[in-house]
């Protein structure tokens, strides 16, 4: 079968791109959340400054495009600051990590101020300190609301990693073109296994999700 | 010192501006062709979740989480280039119009959830209400269900419009020449990167911050709506 030598010859060399986009997947997760956390907070801050300096970092990223950030990371932020050349591998993390933490620090916004009003009073009514309560009380059910959105932005960011093989970096998508530009009559297969690489990748998240999901329902009376 | 904000120069942005601008026009062309196809072919992917037959069912919605989980720069790849070395079926398409099929596809599995959690959202009674009356299956549809399940639906939909807008500048990489690719072009050709694509963005913010802001407003007035069907339908009880 013509196909099947065809898979067995394609399917090592995407193999080698699969360490770079999950380099790129975790790292991006890691910052993405983390900017997630810092911005949400930060938009519920007492000080007037910090809540605007958040409001304009988040429409920023929200109102442009993801690889518009990228290209404007890679490209032209070393011209601004006149650096020598940009790395693609942290240009490629910041664009995604910046871009999904602006969408998410909404998630954890809405979620912490949809936390009832009694369990503000209750903990105020218990002498606790304004970190006391954000700590014990509502953080702790403010995470549950997050996670289903959360689980989805992780598909979100696996989908959005091949966006570096556009600034060169050499992920499962790279490969990818290189094997359809040296036989353009694979095409179908190559890119074909190409999805099929990017769907095993998704479905741990796809999995997690679910159970995300499962988790933020469980033990909740239902209003 | 040769960093710091003396490397802008507002010639070469003033320079750029219109040539970038040549090209928002066709990119706002092509999101509202990949929005029409979403839009249609989302209403499918609804249908395909209410097929009574697992058999049939089940393997489309295989297909479906497959489009939806996979990055749409790969679809428009396979699209644009693989599509044509397709056996009986391929033929070669356009930058265009591979979008329109790529995006558009890639957007309708999100749009059929919209559509679906619009539909589950009316109240059980009216579907009962709706048999009760001896409605027909298509009257039932078009008069009672459908009238309720679409408008708290909009403010979604009208995010996935400025959603698709921010994705449309991917078509870039396969030649389509809207605002990014005009912008990489003038960049390539002057060795000037920074002040196009700061255009870009530009554009991007202006044009989608305020549809956020009227999305918003939307969302705020359809919730109202519904809150004031909960206090009647509590009264009524």
């Amino acid at each position: 079968m013509i196909i099947i030598d065809a898979i067995a010859d394609i399917f090592p060399v995407l193999l080698k791109g699969v360490e770079i986009t999950v380099k790129v997947l975790l790292a991006s997760i890691v910052l993405g959340y983390l900017m997630a956390f810092i911005a949400g907070f930060c938009k519920l801050s007492r000080n007037v400054i910090i809540r605007k300096v958040t409001s304009f970092y988040v429409e920023v990223f929200r109102g442009t495009s993801l690889i518009v950030q990228l290209f404007w990371f890679y490209y032209a932020l070393p011209i601004l600051f006149g650096w020598e050349i940009g790395s693609s591998f942290w240009a490629g993390v910041f664009a995604i990590a910046l871009n999904y933490g602006a969408y998410m620090s909404e998630i954890v916004r809405t979620s912490i101020l949809s936390v009832a009003e009694g369990q503000y009073e209750a903990s105020t009514a218990l002498n606790m300190s304004r970190f006391q309560r954000m700590r014990l009380i509502i953080f702790p059910q403010a995470v549950r609301m997050m996670l289903p959105e959360f689980g989805n932005y992780l598909i979100l960011m696996l989908k959005s990693t091949s966006l570096v093989s556009l600034i060169g970096m050499t992920d499962i998508l790279y490969y990818g073109d290189i094997l359809r530009s040296s036989n353009l009559d694979q095409a179908p297969t190559v890119y074909f296994l190409v999805l099929v690489f990017y769907f095993i990748l998704a479905l741990p998240f796809i999995w997690l999700t679910k159970k995300m999901e499962a988790a933020s329902k469980k033990g909740v009376a239902s209003s | 010192m040769s960093g710091g904000l003396s490397n802008w120069s507002w010639q070469t942005f003033f320079d750029a501006f219109p040539l970038i601008l040549e090209g928002l026009g066709i990119t706002i062309l092509l999101t509202l062709a990949c929005y029409l196809c979403a839009l249609i072919v989302g209403f499918f992917w609804t249908a395909v979740k209410r097929l009574p037959i697992a058999a049939i069912r089940l393997p489309l919605l295989g297909i479906m989480e497959f489009i939806r989980s996979t990055p749409p720069l790969v679809q428009l790849f396979f699209i644009y280039y693989a599509w044509p070395m397709v056996p009986v079926v391929g033929m070669a398409l356009d930058p265009f119009t591979s979008a329109v099929i790529g995006l558009g596809i890639h957007y309708s599995t999100y749009i059929g959830e919209v559509y679906r959690s619009g539909i589950d959202g009316v109240p059980a009674g009216q579907w009962e209400a709706a048999t009760a009356l001896n409605y027909s299956r298509r009257k039932k549809w078009t008069k009672i269900i459908l009238p309720q399940a679409i408008p708290p639906t909009i403010p979604m939909l009208g995010n996935y419009l400025i959603i698709m807008f921010k994705e449309v500048p991917l078509a870039s990489t396969i030649g389509f020449l809207g605002i990014l690719a005009l912008a990489n072009d003038y960049g390539a050709q002057h060795w000037r990167y920074l002040e196009p694509l700061t255009i870009v963005a530009i554009l991007f913010l202006v044009l989608s911050y305020p549809s956020a802001l009227l999305v918003n407003k939307l969302e705020k007035k359809f919730n109202r709506r519904l809150d004031k069907n909960a206090v009647t339908e509590s009264k009524a009880n």
